[in-house]
């Protein structure tokens, strides 16, 4: 039994070394794995398209979108990116089916921008036991940022974790000594984001009086809300999703109380949150953001503003431009396209990982300024910076420095 | 009795000549046709779509265990995705924390679920029909919220779920993870099948569907009504259970977010699909449910849940006894080729 395998390792070796000694300037010419070819690149996508979380389609037609200009301008490096993006529907089990399809009948080179932290934890192992990289993730989870035990899985959006972490660097700077409450969604989503301001608040974490979490099914918050002021805090800082955002700013407001309020970038958004909730009782809160508002008018001229537009006014004419997830779904296809690029014509599976894990100070249309997409081989987390806003008189202003997050992981 | 239940029962008088008891299984030509196209299906295709059969086949026995509930005991569940998940738990939890052998997690989540079933079963008692349905429906509702509960994170994982390690094909035989997992999950589900087919063909299986057909008759011939509308709760439970644990075998990997109440509707509708009280309907139900929202989607993206409305629209309008009016037409036709 022993004989045999290792003479077919030396035939092979004997065959490699011939291939290597009489076509080596042709082997580092072009070098390609299942999905990519002289003229296309196949890359995978799983979205929801239908059920609960179905508003976050948009990401995935924005990125189609993207890639649809790309082609039309000629491809990347002479190939035709084809974007094969599949519904999963929020659902784990239907995300592991439709990535054994992208992986295995469609043979796609890698998955990029898979949507949702339960679609992605379900489809982690598989990707990385197939070594297909798993890349560009639409989660904050902070697990992602893991090079030493998922060498193929990158997230992309700065995490929670370390959004949390540059509030605590915010209170500990402006607002030291003042009494914190914080509100968080009992799952992984607001435990991130307690963790980051826990660890960012250090020893003074003692600061906080109260942390009250609530379950996503809840109609309502409002006893949270009086629950909380009766601990008398300076700081209100809430990490939930949008509409309960929206109930706690309102409910602050109809108490005729003004602490220190500050939002998860989550739930940021203008249109879904702030409106909702009043904008007389939304003044002055407080909450961090890395990608350009397509209602602020301060970016009306902005060069990476106009091109977004001119983008979805050629491909996407349905689509509500100031929904944040084509922002969201526009800037990651932007960091594939320029990581394919950097590619060149290596594109294998293995040097796709090694160019991700080699981006360096990559500016993205969409981006705030001065925010730069920063990888390494341990540092497997694109963003990790943000600036933080101010909401005043109906719109979000961005004030101070970009600040990057130390407690990332 | 409800409305729903009535017309089921009269489903079966207009279309179906045959006793009861032949309408529960297949035919002998037609169970070896199917069996001996199952067995060399996985030589022929890719893992991928081997992969998709084997969720068929667990979806299959999940609307089976609904389908002896509803279509055997005529009692209405929209809770089997709470068993399901349970089913799927008990599996991970034990392979995972207790590192207990695959196949001995399947019987023991079957248990679990049959206890759990049992139990719910007492409920069962005091309402029926639609007021069952509601009631098992909170329960579906329930499950992924009691799932992360903090007190049991350290067994669950919370919401981040729990990840399941595949099963190797044993005895070093030469076949890939997805195929050994396919012809396990077969074995299991004709086990079922047979077994699930006996049990109404038994003295049990008549006596829950005396109830369905009349509850005050049945008892009147003294069919001891609680015990037989409890022991149908727990055995359709328990094979629920055995779906569920199969499933996070084969997706290696569960969360709370992969059992909620659409689960529990769509092995309601692959019940339908498939023709309720037509035990081979559930496989039919189950591709329906595994299949038709891919179609779905290959249709048309953004529309791909109207779209999937049109398609069960025309399935209900063109055979609204499912399947297994199909399968009866097909039966029906094939005769006549014979004959002439």
């Amino acid at each position: 039994m022993s004989r045999r395998p290792s003479f077919a390792i030396s035939t092979f070796a004997t065959a490699a070394l011939a291939l290597a000694v009489s076509g080596g300037h042709a082997l580092a010419q072009k070098k390609y794995d299942t999905g990519a070819t002289d003229t296309e690149i196949k890359i995978g996508n799983i979205v929801p398209y239908s059920g609960p979380a179905s508003a976050y389609g948009v990401v995935g037609k924005a990125m189609g979108a993207v890639f649809q200009r790309v082609n039309d301008a000629g491809g990347i490096n002479g190939r035709k990116v084809n974007f094969i993006s599949y519904d999963d529907a929020y659902s784990p089990p239907k995300a592991v089916e439709q990535v054994r399809k992208l992986v295995e009948s469609d043979e796609v080179l890698l998955t990029f921008g898979v949507l949702g932290t339960p679609s992605n934890s379900a489809i982690q192992k598989y990707l990385n036991a197939k070594k297909v990289p798993q890349l560009f993730l639409a989660t904050g989870a902070t697990k992602w940022d893991d090079p030493k035990h998922f060498p193929w899985t990158m997230g992309w959006l700065p995490s929670y974790q370390a959004e949390g972490n540059i509030y605590a660097k915010y209170l500990l700077k402006d607002h030291p000594g003042k009494k914190i409450a914080i509100l968080y969604q009992n799952d992984d989503f607001g435990k991130d984001y307690l963790k980051g301001i826990k660890d960012g608040l250090g020893d003074k974490a003692s600061n906080i009086v109260i942390e009250e979490s609530y379950e996503l099914s809840e109609p309502t918050i409002d006893t949270h809300i009086v629950k909380m002021k009766a601990q008398n805090p300076d700081v209100m800082v809430y990490f939930t999703t949008p509409k309960f955002g929206a109930q706690a700013l309102k409910k602050v407001g109809e108490l005729a109380w003004k602490p220190v309020q500050i939002i998860a970038n989550v739930s940021a958004s203008t249109a879904t949150v702030m409106k909702p909730a009043g904008f007389e009782n939304a003044q002055g809160v407080i909450s961090a953001a890395y990608a350009k508002d397509a209602s602020d008018p301060q970016w009306k001229d902005d060069a990476g503003m106009k091109d977004f537009d001119s983008l979805l006014a050629k491909y996407l004419p349905d689509t509500n431009r100031v929904d944040s997830s084509a922002m969201t779904g526009y800037n990651m296809a932007l960091t594939m396209v320029a990581l394919l690029k950097n590619c060149g014509d290596d594109l294998t599976r293995a040097n796709v990982m090694k160019q991700a894990a080699n981006l360096k100070d990559l500016e993205i249309a969409g981006l705030l300024p001065g925010i730069k997409i920063n990888t390494s081989p341990t540092d497997f987390a694109p963003i990790s910076q943000l600036q933080l806003m101010r909401f005043d008189n109906g719109r979000w202003q961005l004030f101070g420095d970009v600040i990057s997050s130390d407690g990332g992981k | 009795m409800s409305t729903i239940q009535e017309s089921a029962a009269e489903t079966q008088a207009a279309t179906v000549d045959a006793p009861p008891k032949k309408a529960m299984g297949l035919g002998r030509t037609a169970s070896w046709v199917m069996l001996i196209a199952f067995l060399i299906l996985p030589l022929l295709v890719k893992n991928f779509v081997i992969f998709q059969v084997t969720m068929v086949l667990i979806y299959g026995i999940a609307v089976l265990a609904l389908n002896i509930l509803t279509g055997g005991s005529g009692q209405f569940s929209l809770g089997q995705s709470a068993f399901y998940a349970i089913g799927a738990y008990a599996a991970a939890i034990l392979i995972e924390h207790g590192g207990v052998n695959y196949a001995l997690t399947l019987p023991a989540a079957g248990i679990i679920c049959f206890i759990v079933g049992f139990l719910f079963g007492f409920p069962a008692l005091r309402l029926s029909g639609i007021y069952l349905a509601l009631a098992t429906y909170a329960f579906a509702v329930a499950m992924p919220q009691l799932l992360k509960l903090g007190v049991i994170e350290h067994w669950t994982g919370g919401v981040q779920g729990l990840v399941v390690t595949k099963p190797d094909a044993p005895f070093g035989l030469p076949m890939s993870q997805d195929m050994w997992l396919y012809y396990f999950t077969l074995a299991v589900s004709i086990a079922i099948y047979l077994a699930s087919v006996n049990l109404l063909k038994s003295r049990s299986g008549r006596a829950m569907m005396a109830i369905r057909d009349n509850e005050i008759a049945a008892s009147a011939m003294g069919v001891d009504l609680s015990i037989y509308k409890t022991l149908a709760f727990g055995v359709s439970a328990g094979i629920t259970g055995v779906a569920g644990a199969l499933g996070a075998i084969a997706v290696q990997f569960v969360a709370p977010d992969s059992y909620t109440f659409t689960l529990a509707i769509a092995l309601f509708l692959g019940m339908v699909v498939g023709g309720v009280g037509w035990l081979p309907g559930s496989l039919a139900g189950a591709a329906f449910i595994v299949f038709v929202p891919n179609i779905a989607e290959g249709i048309s993206k953004g529309l791909s849940g109207a779209f999937f409305g049109v398609l069960l629209f025309a399935v209900i309008y063109l055979v609204p006894h499912g399947a297994r009016q199909a399968a009866i037409y097909a039966e029906t036709l094939f005769n006549k080729l014979r004959r002439s």
